[in-house]
């Protein structure tokens, strides 16, 4: 197994031996520790000492289900701290088959470039080749994909930023390919696509023929897991096929948000839209059902997914407009902006994939505009407008572009959602006090992902419950947030979650894959002491760059702004946050 | 008693001519518990995970009052 170091300031590269200290690292773990010992913390982000890291998981490319995952971190131009931000893609697989662990960005170009990474059988090792992309520069990711594909052929996986990295955006993704090579799958949060350009790398083509595999040191072990976890993913409601992801897709959590008051509207004045059912998960089900005559069930973003929660919005005529409206773009372009057609949410959806955008933060900076006056609440088509002006670096576009807290700042409001410089997603904390604490507490920013103590608060799954009380909360995010980031580590996706938190057994299966290529011996209660481990590495980077204890704080607003319908604030002592971390 | 009922993610289907989300009304005996809606409403128990009243979540043994409003939800996960 091999580190891939890119070397953009000669275009040069090098293949490490894994040392020792990383070798049981994946993902997440391995992202955060190679940031945390490699990249000084108060760096510019933007500069030549800050490096981009992928990674994928320690499954990737085997056999196990619903791990085709990558992590992409370094510092954060968006927060100024570390950042891990993980998306699903062939393109996870095809680099650990060919056995690399992680590939780290070093070094600015002048101009822009491509890696092809390929596989060559002569050595026994991946190689790679550097070659001008400036003519990619400035141009609409759906229009440079298929140019990519007809170069470099169709077997080949991509990994890359858009215009909005190139303009340098704290809101700027990574992109990476889906399964019909749509530029739709995004490591979107935190400003990584502003990172890799900034190192003059444009894309990364990764060609997977003649790739060895992932070595699996214990074959009888990982089968016997594989197992397990396969097991749980068809049996639970929610993973199941035909069961609610199968069918409406994240999307589905619109309507039940809103009805426990907790649905983020018009930039967090409220916890209800009046229009959530029609832009719900059931609603694109049903649409999609109109319009093409016949269920569509939903596809998996990448290879080997057997849950497959990724939907495609059709136009009016058939035609497929957008793959994929998940909830968290729904909700921050639909009900955060008071928007309530699916055909705007979807058009607004397509243009943050062609500019390399996060939707979230695009749909929390709109809404900061549509309070601040610049267009009104519910106006999609003024918010169509504004997304190209972020895509085309207008004076405007580029305050939007660089995020919630900076264009708050820029229009003089209070009412700004943001933790640690990142907006807040699809929950409203005031209603929902753990994901609140995960918000405030986590190393990453507003998110999320990485403590979802909405599983309980909400769905009842792992337990159950009262979203409105603090009771036990800040236990219950801390062990969420550990848990999470050993499982962002395994390569799986995180909504294997739902499945192996209610059914023991696939817990189980997950740690027997990991023993079963690693060659260790953990069990399942290991999982939140390693996870553990990783935060506390991220936690050590944040602190050193200058974000301590002091930025796990909500924003004011919320202290003083009642949230209907509840009309509830956020009400936790800051006490109850600094024990997150405090006793981890 | 009057109940404002509302069913999501496939629920609705159970019902005839019910879209989803789409609010419409249950007469039910006063001090009905929502074990007892559910019945009513001829949903399977097995496929009912979460019920709203009024927006906060409660059990099948919670007693409803004229005009609440109930929301229901089979397993569903997201994110
Ligand atoms: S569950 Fe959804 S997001 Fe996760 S890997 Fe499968 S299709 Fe992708």
């Amino acid at each position: 197994m091999w580190i891939l170091r890119l070397n953009m300031s000669d275009l040069s590269y090098r293949l490490e031996e894994v040392p020792a200290k990383y070798q049981h690292l994946g993902g997440r773990g391995l992202t955060s520790t190679i940031v945390h010992d490699e990249v000084p913390p108060l760096c510019h982000p933007l500069g030549p000492n800050n490096k981009l890291v992928f990674a994928p998981g320690i499954v990737t490319g085997t056999p196990a289900p619903t791990s085709a995952r990558v992590s992409v971190g370094a510092k954060s131009p968006l927060t100024g701290g570390i950042k891990e931000s993980n998306a699903g893609s062939s393109w996870a697989q095809h680099v650990a088959n060919m056995q690399i662990k992680a590939i780290v960005v070093e070094g600015q170009a002048k101009g822009y470039h491509l890696a092809h990474l390929t596989w060559d059988a002569a050595s026994g090792k991946p190689k790679v080749e550097f070659m001008p992309a400036n003519e990619y520069a400035g141009k609409d990711l759906y229009e440079v994909f298929p140019k990519l594909y007809a170069k470099f052929g169709d077997k080949v996986s991509i990994a890359g930023t858009g215009n909005a990295g190139e303009f340098g955006y704290g809101n700027s993704g990574i992109v990476f390919n889906d399964m019909a090579g749509r530029p739709s799958r995004y490591s979107g949060r935190g400003g990584m696509g502003a990172v890799m350009a900034s190192r003059g790398l444009k894309f990364i083509i990764a060609d997977p023929k003649g790739a060895p595999g992932v070595v699996i040191k214990d074959k009888a072990l990982f089968d016997e897991g594989r197992k397990k976890l396969i097991d749980a993913l068809r049996t639970h409601d929610i993973t199941k096929p035909k069961g609610g992801l199968n069918t409406y897709g994240t999307a589905v959590l619109i309507n039940i948000m809103n009805e426990a008051g907790g649905l983020p509207t018009r930039n967090f004045a409220s916890g209800r839209f009046e229009g959530a059912a029609k832009i719900a998960g059931e609603a694109i089900f049903e649409g999609n059902k109109k319009r093409l005559g016949k269920e569509l069930y939903n596809h998996a973003c990448s290879p080997g997914c057997i849950i497959q929660c990724s939907n495609t919005w059709h136009k009016a005529d058939g035609s497929e407009h957008v793959s994929c409206i998940e909830y968290e773009s729904d909700w921050s372009l639909g009900a955060n902006c008071g928007i309530d057609d699916l055909d705007d949410i979807g058009e607004l959806v397509r243009l943050c994939n062609a500019y390399g955008l996060d939707t979230i933060e695009a749909g929390t900076t709109l809404a900061v505009a549509m309070e601040a006056g610049i267009i009104k609440f519910g106006d999609g088509k003024g918010a169509i407008n504004l997304m190209h002006e972020m895509g085309k670096g207008t004076p405007l576009g580029r305050i939007l572009g660089g995020g919630t807290a900076f264009a708050g700042k820029a229009f003089g409001l209070t009412r700004v959602p943001t933790v640690k410089g990142q907006s807040m997603p699809a929950y409203e904390p005031r209603a929902v006090k753990g994901i609140g604490i995960t918000y405030a507490t986590s190393t990453m920013g507003a998110d999320h992902t990485s403590g979802y103590t909405i599983a309980p608060e909400i769905l009842g799954v792992s337990g159950k419950v009262d979203p409105l009380s603090p009771e036990g909360k800040a236990a219950l995010s801390r062990a969420f947030q550990a848990t999470t980031a050993f499982i962002d580590s395994t390569g799986h996706c995180l909504f294997i979650a739902f499945a192996i938190l209610d059914i023991a057994s696939g817990f189980e299966g997950m740690m027997e894959e990991c023993n079963g290529v690693l060659g260790t011996n953990w069990k399942s209660e290991d999982a939140a002491k390693l996870g553990a481990e990783i935060l506390k590495k991220e936690r050590a980077f944040n602190e050193a760059a200058g974000i301590g204890k002091e930025a796990d704080r909500m924003p004011e607003f919320m202290k003083y702004e009642p949230l209907p319908p509840h009309n509830v604030v956020w009400d936790l002592p800051d006490s109850a946050l600094d024990s997150v971390y405090g006793e981890l | 008693m009057r109940i404002h009922v509302r069913l999501f993610a496939g629920l609705n289907r159970y019902v005839t001519n019910k879209p989803s989300g789409i609010p419409f009304d249950a007469e039910i005996p006063e001090g009905a518990t929502v074990e007892a809606l559910i019945r009513h409403l001829g949903l399977p128990p097995d496929e009912v995970r979460i019920v709203f009243v009024n927006g906060r979540a409660q059990p099948l043994n919670f007693a409803l009052a004229d005009g609440d409003e109930v929301g229901i939800f089979p397993p569903i996960g997201g994110g």
